[in-house]
C-alpha cells in the first residue's frame, strides 16, 4: 500500500501537467470547433454546429494556405529524402574526411530557424542597394533579375522549398547513415563473391535493408512538412497572408492571435482539418509500406 | 586473354574508380558548401561596416576592414542582452523542471509496482501521437485566462513534460539490475535515496542526452513564446530576431542584424561542437525533426 502511494506521488507531476496541457486541450479543441460565434472576451457562444468548419473551408486565406502546404509537402518530402539518400550513400563509401562532412551536415539541426532564415532572406532579397547575391548569380549566367522574397509566387515557393530542405536534411542524413552502417557486411561480401553489379547490390541488398528507415523518414517527413510554419515566418515575416505564403499551421495561429486574431473556434476547426489530413496521409503511407518495406 | 590486355583493363578500372571517387568528393563538398555558406555569409556581413555593405551593389566575398561596431549596435540599439537572459532563464528552468518530472515518472514506471501501471503507461505512450498544434489553442486560452501571459510561468509550464523522454529514461532505468534495488532495500535505503545515489549516476549518459536535446529545443522555440508574449521584456531570442527583422535598426541595417544572428547562433553551435557525438547519437536514437 505504501508502495502504491510512492508510485502515484512520483507520477503526480507528470499526470498533472499532461492532464492540464494535453488531455484537457484535446477534448476542448473538439468542443471549441463546434461552438458557433464564440466570443473570446465574454467567453460565450451562440449555438453548436459545423459552421466553423464551413467558414474555414470557404476562407480564401485557408485555401491559399492549403495550397501552399501541399506544394511544400509534394516538393520537399521526395526531394529531401532522395538527396539525403544520395549523400548518405556517398558518405558511407568514403573514409577520409567522413567525420568532418558528417559534422558539417548536421550543423543546421542546432541552429535557430528564425536566425538563419534571416540570412537566407538577405541572400535572396532584392533591395534598393543590391539585387541580392542569388539573383546576381543568376544574372551572371544571363538570367533575369528575380526578387525571391517579394517577387513572383514560383520564386517565393522556390526559396521556401529550398530553405525547408536545408533545414530537414541533417536529420535525414543522420538517420540514413546510421541505417547504412548497420547493414550486415556479410551480404555485401557474398554479393562481391558472386560478382554482382553495383546497381544490383543497391536495389537488392542496400535498399531493402534500409527500407524501414527510409519509410520512417517519409512518414515523419510528411508529418513535419504538413506542419510547416516557422521556416515561412523566418523568410517572409509574420504577416504570411499578405505575402501569400501562409500555411495551415500559420492560419491556425493567425486565427488565434496576430492580425485577424481572437477566434479560437476557427483555429480549432482548422487544426482539426489539418489533423484529419495528416492522419489520412499517414494511414495511406502505412498501407503502402506494408507492401513495399522489407522487415527482417 | 593475354597479359597486356589484362593490365590495360586493370588500369581502366583504376581510372574509373578514381574518377568515381572525385565525383563523390565533389558532390559531398558541394553540399557542405551549401550548408556552410549561410554561416560564412552571416559572419562576413556582420563585420562589414554599414556604409561599405550598402555601397556594394555586388557584395564582396571577403572584407579587408572588419569592424565590431555592428556587435555594439546589436547590443545597444535593441535589448539583445535582455532576449539572451530571458532565453537563458527559460531554457534552464524548463530543462530542470522537466528533468525532475521525467525522472520521477520514469522511476515509477521502471522500478515501482503499483496497480494499473501498464494501463497508465499505455495511456502515456498514446499521448505521444498528439500533435502540438491541436492542444496549443486551448493552452493559449488557459494561460490567458490564468493571467499568465507575459510571464515566465506561462512560457514554461506547458513544456515541462515529455512523454518521449519518460519513455527513453524508463528503458534506461530498466537495464539497471533489479538486484541492486533489492540489495538497497535490504540495507534500508529509501526509494528516493536509491534513485539519487544509484540510478541517476548509472543513467548519466541518457540524462545528458535528454538535457542537451531539451536545451536545443528550448533555445530555438518560437511558436509558443510568440503566442504568449507581446511584451518585449519577455521575448526569447527567436521572437527577438523577428522583432529586429520587422522593427529594429531601422530595417535596412543588415550588418547589425547579422551581428545579432551570429550572437544568437553561437551558444548552440558551441554546444554542438563540444557534444557533437552525444547530440548526433541522441538524435539518431529517436529524436524528432526539431
Amino acid at each position: 500500500m505504501k508502495k502504491n502511494v510512492t508510485a502515484w506521488l512520483c507520477l503526480l507531476p507528470a499526470i498533472l501537467f499532461l492532464g492540464i496541457f494535453m488531455v484537457y486541450p484535446l477534448v476542448d479543441v473538439f468542443i471549441y470547433s463546434l461552438e458557433e460565434g464564440y466570443n473570446f472576451a465574454s467567453q460565450s457562444y451562440q449555438g453548436t454546429g459545423l459552421y466553423n468548419y464551413s467558414y474555414v473551408l470557404h476562407d480564401p486565406y485557408f485555401i491559399q494556405a492549403l495550397k501552399n502546404t501541399f506544394i511544400i509537402v509534394i516538393i520537399t518530402v521526395p526531394l529531401s529524402t532522395g538527396i539525403a539518400l544520395l549523400i548518405s550513400l556517398e558518405l558511407s563509401s568514403i573514409k577520409v574526411l567522413r567525420d568532418f562532412f558528417q559534422t558539417v551536415y548536421f550543423l543546421p539541426y542546432v541552429t535557430n530557424t528564425l536566425a538563419v532564415g534571416l540570412v537566407f532572406m538577405i541572400l535572396f532579397k532584392k533591395t534598393a542597394y543590391s539585387d541580392g547575391l542569388v539573383s546576381l548569380l543568376i544574372q551572371l549566367f544571363g538570367g533575369p533579375s528575380v526578387d525571391f522574397i517579394d517577387g513572383p509566387y514560383p520564386a517565393k515557393m522556390f526559396v521556401m522549398c529550398f530553405y525547408t530542405i536545408w533545414i530537414v536534411m541533417p536529420f535525414k542524413i543522420l538517420i540514413l547513415t546510421s541505417a547504412l552502417a548497420s547493414v550486415n557486411p556479410m551480404y555485401y561480401k557474398a554479393a562481391i563473391v558472386d560478382d554482382t553489379p553495383k546497381w544490383r547490390i543497391f536495389y537488392k541488398i542496400t535498399l531493402p535493408m534500409i527500407s524501414p528507415m527510409v519509410f520512417y523518414l517519409v512518414i515523419t517527413g510528411f508529418i513535419g512538412a504538413f506542419k510547416a510554419y516557422s521556416d515561412e515566418v523566418a523568410l517572409f515575416g509574420t504577416d504570411l497572408n499578405a505575402a501569400g505564403m501562409n500555411t495551415i499551421v500559420g492560419y491556425v495561429y493567425d486565427m488565434l492571435y496576430g492580425n485577424s486574431g481572437g477566434y479560437p473556434s476557427y483555429a480549432s476547426a482548422a487544426a482539426l482539418i489539418l489533423f484529419a489530413i495528416v492522419f489520412t496521409i499517414t494511414t495511406i503511407n502505412l498501407m503502402v509500406s506494408k507492401k513495399t518495406v522489407y522487415y527482417q | 586473354m593475354n597479359e597486356s590486355t589484362n593490365k590495360k583493363l586493370e588500369i581502366q578500372d583504376n581510372i574509373k574508380e578514381k574518377s568515381r571517387k572525385v565525383l563523390v568528393y565533389f558532390l559531398l563538398s558541394l553540399w557542405a558548401i551549401i550548408v556552410l555558406f549561410p554561416f560564412y555569409w552571416m559572419i562576413l556581413t556582420s563585420v562589414k561596416s554599414y556604409g561599405s555593405y550598402n555601397s556594394e551593389y555586388v557584395p564582396k566575398f571577403f572584407t579587408l576592414s572588419p569592424t565590431i561596431q555592428n556587435y555594439a549596435t546589436a547590443f545597444t540599439a535593441v535589448p539583445l542582452a535582455k532576449y539572451f537572459i530571458n532565453t537563458f532563464i527559460f531554457t534552464v528552468v524548463t530543462t530542470l523542471l522537466m528533468m525532475v518530472v521525467v525522472v520521477l515518472s520514469a522511476f515509477a514506471f521502471a522500478r515501482l509496482d503499483f496497480k494499473g501501471k501498464d494501463i497508465v503507461f499505455s495511456l502515456f505512450l498514446s499521448l505521444m501521437m498528439i500533435p502540438n498544434e491541436l492542444v496549443i489553442i486551448t493552452n493559449y486560452v488557459t494561460i490567458t485566462n490564468l493571467d499568465l501571459r507575459n510571464t515566465f510561468m506561462g512560457l514554461i509550464l506547458p513544456s515541462v513534460t515529455s512523454v518521449f523522454y519518460i519513455y527513453l529514461l524508463k528503458e534506461n532505468f530498466e537495464q539497471i539490475p533489479e538486484e541492486l534495488y533489492k540489495a538497497a532495500k535490504v540495507d534500508g535505503t529509501s526509494d528516493f535515496r536509491y534513485l539519487m545515489r544509484v540510478m541517476l549516476p548509472i543513467s548519466k549518459p541518457t540524462i545528458v542526452t535528454i538535457t542537451i536535446l531539451k536545451v536545443i529545443e528550448c533555445w530555438n522555440s518560437y511558436v509558443w513564446p510568440r503566442l504568449i508574449t507581446d511584451d518585449q521584456n519577455y521575448f526569447l531570442v527567436s521572437n527577438g530576431i523577428q522583432e529586429i527583422r520587422e522593427n529594429g535598426f531601422g530595417r535596412e541595417n543588415v550588418p547589425a542584424m547579422m551581428a545579432a544572428v551570429v550572437v544568437i547562433s553561437v551558444p548552440l553551435v558551441a554546444l554542438f561542437l563540444i557534444f557533437r557525438h552525444k547530440i548526433m547519437e541522441g538524435v539518431a536514437r529517436g529524436g524528432t525533426k526539431g
